[in-house]
């Protein structure tokens, strides 16, 4: 029998960072095609042009108000890199810090206010209705302790904004960042009230978020099925524990590193490039950011997305909480991460493989949250008073630098060119760019296309599934879309 | 903590209507019935656009403590007065076409009578095919349409951040979107509902929901009390310099010349003589610390032509 292919568009798609479109094909009840697409341009690579370096670690931060830390973070260490200067403890510890406590505020918002509403009925007034009619499976009891979850979370990620704010200032935002380390300059009641908000934090993760997810998996048992993506991940590693210079050989908590065919192995930052095959650019494709130019085309034909492909060595990556886990896991390099996913998975009596999906990702990131919360604990302590935080720089006329991070959504990378001591060529490659990028010039989709692929949706006026599996990417489109740049004739198209 | 909500009459009626698949929320709504079927509740219906804006506006925003933002999405905001929030693209359950619907229908039914909320800039070159939301019959909604559509027919526009206020980063040169702020744009179509600028990057939670409270209990604010750059002078009417902890500092010549030490922070860029906003006593995140608390300086965040104006950021001005 012949069915007739169905093209699904969710525009906007709601409950996430930014402004995306979803475009689906699907064909007797199966997606075949899918693409992702940005809404908005900025173009923040151009302002960022000819100003002073410095300014580069406030200006980055306002590609995105969910996660600046890590832009910040990786801002600086790109001119840690260019100027040859590294934080002293202190400054490193606090860095560490702030981010945690931003990977928190995440990855709480995450769950309960951006993907929770795709599994249960909200209270039946706006901005909880209108809603889509889906499968919504939980039982009364469990949906009412989730509507009050999500109310209680949004004190959660207000608690971990304050432990931020503590050594950042103020957040979003933060103010304290500075090239050699941070600005602020410790106080005992920093680090006692720094404590005592984590702890509310932690009790929270331990015994609301994770246990909510846990029981939302029992019963979308199916959702671990659903969205495997490309099943290669890269994580550029969190929190440095040492002061080593080479980025790649620096100490961190979770690890830099990929898994390939399941094999982990190490990360060569030379091999990651851009590609164009299916961007609206004419600029050549292939190219290390560094080098990367960006030359608009969009009467490109083939192309279909104002997102770049960023590959490793030629190879689609998925990055984020999940990247981070597999690797944890499958590395056995941090036993207590090994031990968390062993409770989780036996709990829900499902395998390994079962993380490669749409509640593995959440799971994951549950996981993670508690892990970070664990750890920062032990850095508070370790900041020591009336010790440096900073360490002095000057900036050259001519330099390079590199940042390699792990926003909570995954592996981020700013690369900044110095000339005649103001910023010659600024490029980010961030999470959502890997996640959500187009195909590649071998034609391989990205990895949330690649996860979309294969669903089954019954309905195509409701596919429910697709939101369910774009959203357990946390894509933040603000960030992805910051280096689209604009076109000639772009009149006639239009910019998605 | 459970979910307790006075409701209004209207909510009443669409609970009732669809009570069988609300049932579980019986008990939780039964005894404020009489609230329910008080008419004086007022309802200020919000259309809050996300336009050019990296969201950081909602987030601080969603960070107010009393109020909490329970308080202020789902209870009387004050008393007698409820904002029920129709369209906001992070929070709403609504996804896709229907999201966009909901905004539209709610124009329509409270025309004149809604409040149009803006964060972040407008993209206006090329007639704004910088940034879209959603499509009506095919075709993309630019957020300049947006703009043109929910502000003519708003009863007052809000502006969040400094962004929506004056274009703010998305706006800095060389303005690559030909982003601009509200009035800007609103000047440009013509339209003349009343703006409110609540800037920041990001806005303080304390000054929105304190520009709503104003207005809700004593109306849109008389030109006395707002500044040439559109903002109350409640919240932004003295320097940030005047308050500022390190004065004693400066008295006593005491500057600080690198990061992370004790000092005036003018020779590392600190722009709190130019900037106004009450921070210093307002402080950020539940009070816990703010830009000069943290030895950073001020980058004069609330200001028209933020950041240009302050540029270098980190050099005296």
């Amino acid at each position: 029998m012949k069915t007739i292919a169905t093209k699904i568009t969710i525009d906007p798609m709601t409950r996430i960072e930014g402004h995306l479109k979803i475009e689906a094909t699907v064909d007797n009840h199966k997606v075949v095609e899918a693409k992702s697409e940005g809404t908005l341009y900025r173009g923040f690579e151009q302002i960022l042009v000819d100003r002073e370096p410095l300014d580069a670690i406030q200006i980055t931060q306002r590609f995105c108000g969910v996660c600046p830390v890590p832009h910040a973070i990786a801002s600086a260490q790109a001119l840690d890199n260019a100027f040859g200067v590294m934080p002293p403890p202190n400054g490193r510890l606090i860095r560490n810090i702030v981010q945690g406590a931003n990977y928190i505020q995440s990855h709480v918002l995450h769950f309960y206010h951006l993907a929770s509403l795709d599994f249960y009925r909200g209270p039946d007034i706006p901005p909880f209705v209108p809603r889509y009619e889906a499968d919504y499976r939980l039982p009364d009891t469990v949906r009412e302790a989730l509507v009050n979850h999500y109310i209680q979370a949004y004190q959660i990620r207000l608690k971990a904004h304050e432990l931020a704010a503590i050594w950042a200032g103020k957040m979003p935002h933060m103010a304290s960042i500075a090239p050699g380390g941070v600005t602020i300059i410790p106080r005992i009641d920093n680090i006692t009230t720094s404590l005592w908000r984590l702890k509310e934090l932690t009790d929270f993760i331990d015994n609301v978020y994770l246990p909510d997810v846990i029981t939302v998996a029992q019963v979308y048992r199916d959702y671990f099925q659903i969205g495997a993506g490309c099943k290669n991940f890269l994580s550029f590693g969190l929190f440095d524990l040492d002061a080593e210079p080479e980025v790649t050989k620096r100490k961190r908590f979770f690890p830099m590193g990929r898994m390939s065919n399941g094999r982990i192995e190490p990360v060569d930052p030379r091999k990651i490039t851009e590609d164009v095959a299916a961007s609206w650019y004419d600029s050549p494709s292939h190219v290390h950011p560094s080098k990367a130019d960006t030359l608009p085309n969009p009467a490109k034909p083939g192309a279909y997305s104002w997102l770049k492909a960023p590959r490793y060595d030629g190879e689609v990556y998925e990055v984020g909480p999940l990247a981070r886990m597999a690797m944890a896991y499958q590395s056995k390099s941090m036993p207590k991460a090994v031990q968390l996913i062993d409770e989780s998975l036996s709990t829900l009596r499902v395998g390994p493989e079962a993380l490669y999906s749409v509640m593995g990702r959440h799971l994951s990131r549950a996981l993670e949250c508690k892990l970070v919360a664990d750890e920062l604990s032990s850095m508070i302590m370790q900041v020591k008073l009336e010790e440096p935080v900073c360490a002095e720089h000057k900036i050259p006329d001519e330099a390079e630098g590199m940042g390699l991070w792990c926003a909570a959504r995954g592996a981020l990378g700013h690369w900044i060119k110095i000339k005649n001591g103001k910023i010659a060529r600024y490029q980010a490659v961030v999470p959502t760019t890997w996640n959500a990028s187009p195909r590649d010039d071998k034609g391989q989709p990205g990895p949330i296309e690649q996860a979309m692929l294969g669903t089954t949706v019954e309905d195509t006026d409701n596919p429910f599934a697709l939101a369910r599996i774009v959203r357990s990417f946390d894509p933040c489109i603000a960030c992805a879309v910051h280096l689209l740049e604009p076109g000639k004739s772009v009149k006639q198209f239009r910019i998605l | 903590m459970s979910l307790k909500t006075p409701i209004s009459r209207r909510d009443f009626i669409r609970w009732a209507v669809a009570a069988p698949a609300a049932m579980s929320m019986v008990e939780e709504f039964l005894p404020k019935l009489a609230v329910a079927l008080d008419e004086a509740v007022k309802e200020y219906p919000i259309i809050w656009l996300q336009a050019s804006t990296c969201s950081g506006c909602s987030v601080s925003v969603i960070n107010t403590i009393h109020p909490s933002i329970k308080n202020v999405i789902l209870e009387q905001i004050l008393p007698g007065h409820k904002l029920i929030l129709n369209y906001h693209g992070t929070l709403m359950a609504a996804t896709g076409a229907l999201s966009v619907e909901a905004a539209f229908e709610s124009a329509e039914k409270y025309k004149g009578k809604y409040v149009f909320v803006v964060e972040g800039a407008i993209p206006t070159k090329q007639n704004g095919v910088y940034g879209h939301i959603g499509e009506k019959d095919g075709k993309p909604i630019t957020m300049l349409e947006w703009v043109d559509f929910f502000g003519r027919n708003a009863m007052a526009t809000l502006t969040v951040g400094t962004c929506a206020a004056y274009g703010g980063l998305s706006a800095a040169q060389p303005n690559p979107s030909g982003s601009k702020g509200t009035s800007e744009v609103f000047q440009m179509l013509n339209i003349t509902t009343p703006v409110i600028n609540i800037p920041g990057c990001p806005c303080h939670p304390d000054w929105f929901i304190g520009t709503v409270a104003k207005i809700l209990l004593y109306g849109m604010p008389a030109p006395k009390e707002i500044d040439e750059q559109g903002r109350l002078k409640l919240f932004y009417g003295r320097s940030v310099h005047a308050r500022c902890i390190n004065r004693d500092y400066l008295d006593d010549g005491i500057f600080a010349t690198k990061f992370g030490e004790e000092g005036c922070l003018l020779e590392l860029g600190c722009k709190g003589p130019f900037t106004s906003a009450d921070c210093p006593i307002r402080l950020w995140n539940g009070g816990v610390n703010w830009c000069i608390g943290a030895g950073a300086p001020c980058f004069g965040c609330t200001e028209k032509g933020y950041p240009d104006a302050h540029s270098p950021l980190y050099q005296r001005r």
